[in-house]
Parts: C-alpha cells; sequence; structure tokens
C-alpha cells in the first residue's frame, strides 16, 4: 500500500480515461482501490488560473510582438485518441477576440497533411523558417495535451483537461509566451449542501452531453489567454492593444 | 393569466438561481474575465471544425457549406464582423468541391479582410491555377 501512495500521481494517471470512454466493471474495482487517494484531492474540483504568482516577463512578446498566430493541431500525451482535434476546435475563438489573425486551423491540418505531414507530431517538427515563408504567420502557437478525460472515483468522476502552450516567434526562433490551460470538473466539491445536490444533478445531465472535455478545454483556454498576470497579451486587432501596459 | 405569468417568472427566477450556485464552482472563472463586447461573429465557425473530426457524418463539405454562407449572410446584414479563417475556410470546402471560382472568391474575400492571410492565401491561389 506503501508503495501505492509513493505512486500516487502515476497511479491517477492511470485511472484517467478518455472523455468518451467508458470503463469497464473491473477496471472500476481496481480504480476503487486507489480511490480513497484521489478522493484527497476531490475537493480541489475546479482549478483556475486566479491565484497570485509571479507576474509573467512580457519583454519577448513585447519586442516580437506577432500580428497573426498559427495553431499546429495539438500533440497528444493523453490516452483520448480525439483529443488533439477536439481541442483544435477550442483555441481559435479566444486568440482571435485577443487581437490576433488565427489562421483557419482545418484548412492549415489539411493543407499539411497534403503536404508530407501527416501526424501532430510531425507537423510541430516543421521548420519556422518554411512556416514563415509558405504560411506567412509571425508566430506558431504549439499545443501539447496532457490530460483530456475522467478520472474515477468511488462515487464520482472528475473531467480533467489539461494543456500546455507555447508561443513561438517565426522570425527569430524566441519563445513568446507560454501557458497552461488547466481545468477540472467535479461533481463533490465542499460548501453548501444544497448547491451540492443540485450540482451532482446538473453533472448528469452534463454527462451525457457529447463531450464534456470539449466544452471545459473552452473554459480552460479563456482562463488561459485572458489571465491578467500570465496571459496573451492584446494583439494589433485588439481595442486595448495600444493601452495594455504589461511588458512596457 | 398575468398571476400565471408571475408564478411561472418566479419559479423560473427560482431555477435560474438554483442552476446559478449550481454552476458557479463549475464556472468559477468568471470571476477572472471580463465581459467584453466581441471583436467578431462566430456563427456555426468553430461547431463545424468540432463536427468535421468528431463526427465527420454531420459535417461534410455541402453542410459546411451551407450553414457558413447562412452564417456570412447574416453576419453581413447584422452589420457584424465575420471571423478570421471562415472564408479561408470556406474557400477550401468550395475547392475540394470542384468549385474552383467561388473558391477564389472565398479566399480573396478572407485577404481584403485580414491582409495577414495574404501569404498563405496567395500561396492557395498559386496552387490553384497551377492545377
Amino acid at each position: 500500500m506503501s508503495a501505492a501512495i509513493v505512486a500516487h500521481p502515476r497511479a491517477a494517471r492511470r485511472t484517467q480515461a478518455g472523455c468518451s470512454a467508458s470503463p469497464s466493471r473491473a477496471l472500476r474495482n481496481r480504480l476503487a482501490r486507489v480511490a480513497g487517494l484521489t478522493a484527497l484531492t476531490a475537493g480541489m474540483s475546479v482549478i483556475i488560473g486566479c491565484a497570485a504568482q509571479q507576474p509573467h516577463d512580457y519583454s519577448a512578446y513585447r519586442a516580437h510582438m506577432p500580428r497573426s498566430i498559427l495553431v499546429l493541431p495539438p500533440r497528444n500525451e493523453s490516452v483520448d485518441v480525439n483529443a488533439p482535434y477536439s481541442y483544435l476546435s477550442t483555441i481559435t475563438r479566444p486568440l482571435a477576440e485577443a487581437g490576433y489573425y488565427v489562421f483557419p486551423v482545418a484548412v492549415i491540418d489539411q493543407f499539411l497533411k497534403d503536404n508530407g505531414l501527416p501526424t501532430p507530431d510531425e507537423m510541430h517538427t516543421a521548420s519556422l523558417a518554411k512556416i514563415r515563408q509558405i504560411i506567412g504567420a509571425d508566430a506558431v502557437l504549439y499545443v501539447t495535451i496532457e490530460e483530456w478525460g475522467q478520472k474515477y472515483q468511488v462515487l464520482q468522476s472528475t473531467t480533467v483537461v489539461k494543456a500546455r502552450a507555447t508561443l513561438v516567434d517565426t522570425a527569430s526562433g524566441t519563445t513568446l509566451w507560454d501557458g497552461k490551460a488547466v481545468m477540472s470538473e467535479g461533481s463533490g466539491g465542499g460548501g453548501d449542501p444544497i448547491v451540492m445536490i443540485v450540482a451532482a444533478v446538473v453533472d448528469q445531465v452534463l454527462d451525457t452531453s457529447t463531450d464534456r472535455c470539449h466544452d471545459i478545454a473552452q473554459h480552460a483556454n479563456v482562463v488561459m489567454i485572458y489571465d491578467p498576470q500570465h496571459g496573451l497579451l492584446p494583439g494589433p486587432r485588439s481595442p486595448s492593444y495600444a493601452t495594455d501596459n504589461r511588458g512596457r | 393569466m398575468a398571476s400565471d405569468d408571475g408564478a411561472m417568472r418566479s419559479s423560473r427566477a427560482r431555477a435560474a438561481r438554483l442552476l446559478g450556485a449550481a454552476l458557479l464552482p463549475l464556472l468559477g472563472l468568471s470571476a477572472c474575465v471580463q465581459e467584453k463586447k466581441t471583436l467578431y461573429a462566430w456563427g456555426s465557425y468553430e461547431q463545424l471544425v468540432y463536427q468535421m473530426y468528431a463526427n465527420p457524418g454531420k459535417a461534410d463539405p455541402g453542410t459546411q457549406i451551407a450553414k457558413l454562407t447562412e452564417d456570412v449572410a447574416r453576419i453581413k446584414a447584422e452589420g457584424g464582423r465575420v471571423a478570421p479563417g471562415v472564408h479561408a475556410h470556406l474557400g477550401y470546402l468550395y475547392y475540394t468541391q470542384g468549385q474552383p471560382a467561388l473558391a477564389q472568391e472565398e479566399f480573396t474575400i478572407e485577404k481584403q479582410l485580414f491582409p495577414e492571410s495574404a501569404v498563405f492565401i496567395d500561396g492557395m491561389l498559386a496552387r490553384m491555377r497551377k492545377q
């Protein structure tokens, strides 16, 4: 048992299933044994990026302010094979609303596939010089999905989306910004028992929807991109482009 | 009738409050994101991108073209701005459907609205012409 405790992070990882997947009974039983450990973290059902942190260093970002961003289909470290393209359909809107031109993600995906880069892993190896020359993007957003799916616990499940993103200047290769889109949502949570009961009912309803991770990723992206300390700077098309003082 | 309306309103308000309370933990992020007027009208673009991978049967090129052209017409009529990528996506759909004239038209609109796309769009147009 002590070994299981030491191995907690990995155990928690094993309990994760894809968003659309449903675990077998045997798996559930096995999971129930490690659930005591994961239950410890159940209280933290919503993790958001509002905590006080050191502000991001925006000097490189300011020096190479991009007008356009190319989002490559994400690399996938999660167990859900559908995660990358589900995520890809959640990222254009918050980036564009932040004031950047965002290349059409599906067209770019097909274009790269047609040009000898069939998978996100291979797309992420494309040279910045080529991307600049052929697509004309000022910056590339590289996203890697770390977790995407449900963690099963004794009485409930938690839906988790976790991705890391890096914005790189195509002219200089400089990393302009990096961030994490992290959000989890569970039917537990402390506090008002009435709220908890209603929340559980709502969760049951929501769980029948097609893809909770997709919806959670939308929220996670908004939090990541608009975080006042660590988010993206407003781009040239944003009304607050000239007035935002971060990194000046 | 009026009292029915009133009762319905108040029960709906109660339901909304309860739902609000229930959703609060889920939507904790609202506290740190300012409500702002959006730059663009989005229509069904991102939903279609999602469907074309998750559920291709529901988003074949014909369906996508129908929805996006409808979006564009409505957004124009309402005086809104079409989001970046929509016209290029539409252009690519026309291209896959063997309609190069319409593809060229849409690509050109994308470039006019968003000069940032010029290198990519010019490349697409040049490759189309070569075929």
